[in-house]
């Protein structure tokens, strides 16, 4: 009986505290949506039709739900990269550069593998084999920013922009290079198209949204286990949240460390493995720009829970989706899509303007009144 | 004087907190020219009544008379144009800057659009002479020792006129030496009028200086009484509400064999420069080897090296036999090792992580907490019911974030944590520094509880009372060697404080002069 009501307390403690962190995002959410509104009223737009458009072309048809679900798989993968990395107490900023080597070496497995070979690979090797070496190869390109940062006290911040440009250019030079679609045809910086048996299925015909798409919510679930049920994600938080208590407790920060940007690099190299595999069948120069950089946002809004990561994820992704939909209904460009997202992020960043607006009281601030009561 | 010459007066302040009534009628007065010791544990209200009074906090009930006249105090800038002045625990200056700077910070002299840093500093060597402190109004703060930094923040007020000086745990970051020096400033400001509201948890600190005693307990006021009238005894009754115990009840120590062995150890600090010069000692199952000093002859670093926090120069330390020198703290924990962390936030705890995962945070990854890389929730809870119980943490639940804990509470978690475990070696690192009666009381019992099941015990403090009632023998470090140790029984404290000055027996014979000195300051205290 005690029990019970222990566990039913527990279940509104957690329901509680759930409602309370998404309480700022959705607050965030809703701002931007009236200040987007205003701004289209102003540049001569309809906002309610603006909107409707936005709901129309992203969640308003069968076609629609399925690209939305294309477009939030990159994001998922990717906003778990950096929500990963900020649990580990990291900013991975690099995770552009990492999906791009992701792409860049999974479609060169999709592609190249067979002829090195001399013979056709079946399917549940060759896919398996493309995706996970794109996942090695963003893991390693973090892993370096992670062992400079554990080994020698290189911010990861610097460190993963720098590693960007290496990756960004070094793919363009393949790309335009040995890695260049080699037919007579093309002249456009790409690889040759994958081969079949390193394609990921759809899920139903005629649709583009694939099965990468539930691997994303199985990651994210898997990433969510690996944080709070495991003793490595145990690590992981303890580590971002107060390393000098963490070499305390006996746990190897150093190794946590590269091990966080290893993982958080693994995330984003299977974002451009899955664009490569499931998507467009091969890796072509500026396909993936800013997945890596919509995914720093993505993992705010969410809050670096996977959970948020993933509702962020869709929502950006239906937005990216709709803006195509509302631009052919109110004539209004889709970069008021960008500016919508940027308000969003602006209000999450800046949540003393949420909190203002809607009189929500700020939980930390209470904690630093606790601590005045010590005498 | 001597009559009741009121200057400021609380009356009937209440403050409500979320969850908690902070301050529940609350009626206070200061006098013209006295030092009023505000008394009370962590929690009581203390700080939330000078908050008030300095206008950091808008009380919900009650009323403020400065000088006979009510007054609203909203802010900080109307109580230091009422003349009230507030030194804070945790100073509030900007270490690059220089004294005069950090002066004149928020109200500063203009000549011609630039800072006129000269007319200042010649205020301040005014005040200081006035009140007979020693400041240097162009040295960078940041170089300056505590205790001076501590004189800033008293000029500082000076300064802006103050006549009401509101000084908040001033000790609690002090030397004994300085806080003597403290204590003779304190009676200089008096003597020239300055009223003072001392805020302190010591009760002999309160006895020695203290003209009124106001005790604060739960949000209220207990009592104001003359330290004539009472002991150390009644005013620890009146703060925790019940009988404590001052002195502690120990047996015979009964040492066996040497726990831990350290031969020759040498550490350097954060900057590299030697910090532990050599260092040699033993501690035996079954005994405290308290290690005395004043802060910052090496103790800290001593304690890091010896817990795995920080790397060994030189020099050799076994634990049970087994050479621990270099290792890591896990391997250091693993094979028989306690440690209580000098800075309790820093290093004892996650603050945002539950008391359950605090009270795991050194096992987490042995069973029964995990079973292979997946954690046990179920135990991990059922451990922090146990301890919760058997430590006395005060908390509503083990899901609480330590960060909500009081700071006798937060030590408690951690003292619950590592001496639940099997354990051969203690390392307590000034186990009770900021706490109140009731936990120091608690604390150091669990302490000799542990030495009498036979574990040794290292413990670190600059609180020589503490040493002295713990202690079985007595190493004292100063500049990073042990200059002495002594058995605990029979040593004076006047004989530790020469010791904490580097100065031998022998070496004090041949160099009376110095030790007469010595002595005089002991007398003061």
């Amino acid at each position: 009986m005690q029990a019970e009501k222990q566990s039913s307390s527990l279940a509104r403690q957690i329901l509680k505290s759930a409602t309370e962190s998404s309480l700022i995002p959705f607050l965030a959410i809703l701002t931007a949506v009236i200040v987007g509104g205003i701004i289209i009223s102003i540049v001569g737009g309809n906002p309610f039709q603006a909107y409707r458009g936005l709901i129309e072309g992203s969640l308003g048809s069968q076609k629609a739900l399925s690209e939305t679900a294309v477009w939030a798989t990159p994001y998922i993968f990717a906003g778990l990269a950096v929500a990963l990395a900020f649990k580990g107490g990291l900013f991975n900023i690099g995770a552009e550069g990492q999906l791009a080597l992701g792409a860049v070496f999974s479609s060169l497995i999709g592609y190249a593998l067979p002829g090195w070979l001399g013979f056709d690979l079946p399917t549940i090797i060759h896919l398996p084999l493309a995706i996970i070496v794109g996942m090695i190869a963003g893991g390693i390109w973090a892993g370096v920013v992670g062992a400079l940062k554990a080994y020698t006290g290189g911010h990861e911040v610097i460190n993963t922009i720098m590693m960007n440009y290496i990756a960004l250019n070094t793919t363009s030079f393949l790309l335009n290079g040995i890695m260049k679609d080699k037919s007579p045809t093309n002249v456009i910086a790409r690889t040759p198209m994958i081969a079949d048996s390193a394609r990921i299925p759809t899920i139903f015909e005629g649709l583009r949204v694939h099965w990468g798409f539930l691997l994303a919510l199985l990651v994210a679930f898997f990433i969510w286990w690996l944080l709070t049920k495991t003793t490595l994600g145990f690590e992981i938080r303890t580590v971002g949240l107060n390393p000098d208590a963490a070499k305390y407790a006996g746990i190897n920060v150093k190794r946590t460390i590269t091990l966080t940007m290893v993982f958080s690099g693994m995330l984003a190299g299977l974002a451009g493995a899955i664009e490569v595999t499931g998507l467009n069948f091969r890796h072509e120069l500026g396909f993936s720009i800013g997945y890596g950089f919509d995914a720093i946002a993505i993992a705010l809004l969410g809050k670096s829970h996977p959970l948020g990561v993933v509702l962020a994820a869709i929502l950006f992704a239906a937005m990216r989706n709709g803006a195509t939909r509302m631009q052919f209904i109110t004539q209004l460009p889709v970069d008021l899509i960008s500016m919508l997202q940027a308000f969003i992020l602006l209000f999450v960043a800046a949540d003393a303007i949420v909190r203002y607006i809607y009189r929500v009281k700020s939980k930390g601030e209470r904690v630093v009144l606790t601590r005045g009561w010590g005498g | 004087m001597a009559q009741t010459n009121i200057v400021l007066e609380a009356k009937d302040i209440t403050k409500q907190f979320p969850g908690v009534l902070a301050n529940d009628g609350v009626n206070f007065n200061l006098r013209k020219g006295e030092i009023h010791a505000l008394l009370g544990e962590n929690g009581a209200g203390k700080s939330t009544l000078m908050n008030v009074l300095y206008g950091l906090h808008l009380p919900d009930k009650g009323e403020i008379y400065v000088n006979e006249k009510p007054v609203l105090i909203h802010s900080s800038n109307d109580s230091i144009a009422l003349g009230i002045g507030m030194v804070h625990q945790h100073f509030m200056l900007i270490p690059v800057f220089t004294v005069a700077e950090n002066i004149m910070l928020g109200d500063e002299t203009v000549r011609r659009g630039m800072l006129d840093q000269n007319a200042v500093a010649e205020k301040v060597n005014q005040l200081s002479k006035q009140y007979g402190m020693d400041v240097d109004p162009l040295a960078l703060v940041g170089q300056l020792p505590v205790g001076v930094q501590q004189r800033v923040e008293i000029v500082k007020t000076l300064y802006r006129d103050a006549q009401i000086l509101i000084l908040d745990e001033p000790t609690a970051v002090l030397t004994p030496q300085e806080a003597d020096d403290l204590f003779r400033i304190m009676r200089d400001l008096t003597k020239r009028g300055v009223s003072i509201i001392f805020i302190t948890h010591k009760l002999k600190e309160v006895l020695a200086i203290a003209d009124r005693i106001t005790v604060m307990r739960a949000g209220r006021t207990v009592g104001t009484v003359s330290p004539k009238d009472v002991n150390p005894e009644k005013l620890a009754t009146m703060m925790v509400g019940r009988e404590v115990n001052l002195v502690i009840l120990k047996k015979q120590a009964n040492p066996k064999e040497a726990t831990l062995v350290v031969k020759d150890l040498h550490v350097e600090d954060d900057r590299r420069y030697p910090a532990v010069r050599g260092v040699s000692f033993e501690v035996h199952a079954g005994e405290v080897l308290g290690i005395a000093g004043v802060q910052g002859n090496g103790q800290t670093q001593l304690a890091e090296a010896l817990t795995g926090l920080r790397p060994t120069q030189s020099g050799q330390v076994t634990l049970a036999g087994k050479d621990i020198t270099g290792k890591t703290p896990r391997v250091i924990t693993e094979t028989g090792l306690a440690n209580i962390p000098e800075d309790r936030q820093r290093h004892g705890l996650v603050l945002s992580y539950t008391i359950a995962d605090n009270m795991v945070l050194c096992n987490y990854y042995r069973p029964p907490f995990a079973n292979g890389v997946v954690m046990q929730p179920d135990q991990i809870d059922a451990n922090a019911r146990q301890l919760i119980k058997d430590f006395d943490v005060r908390t509503p639940s083990p899901f609480v974030p330590a960060s909500k804990l009081s700071g006798g509470n937060q030590q408690k978690v951690i003292v619950a944590r590592e001496l639940s475990r099997p354990i051969k070696l203690l390392i307590a690192s000034q186990p009770t520094r900021g706490l109140d009666v009731g936990s120091i009381e608690y604390i150091h019992s669990r302490i000799i509880q542990k030495r009498d099941e036979g574990a040794a015990v290292l413990l670190v403090s600059s609180e020589l009372d503490e040493i002295m009632v713990l202690s079985d023998r007595i190493a004292v470090m100063y500049r990073g060697q042990i200059v002495d140790i002594v058995p605990a029984a029979n040593v004076s404290k006047e004989y530790l404080g020469l010791l904490m000055a580097g100065v031998k027996l022998e070496d004090a014979v041949k160099s009376a002069p110095k030790q007469e000195k010595e002595i005089k300051v002991e007398r003061v205290f």
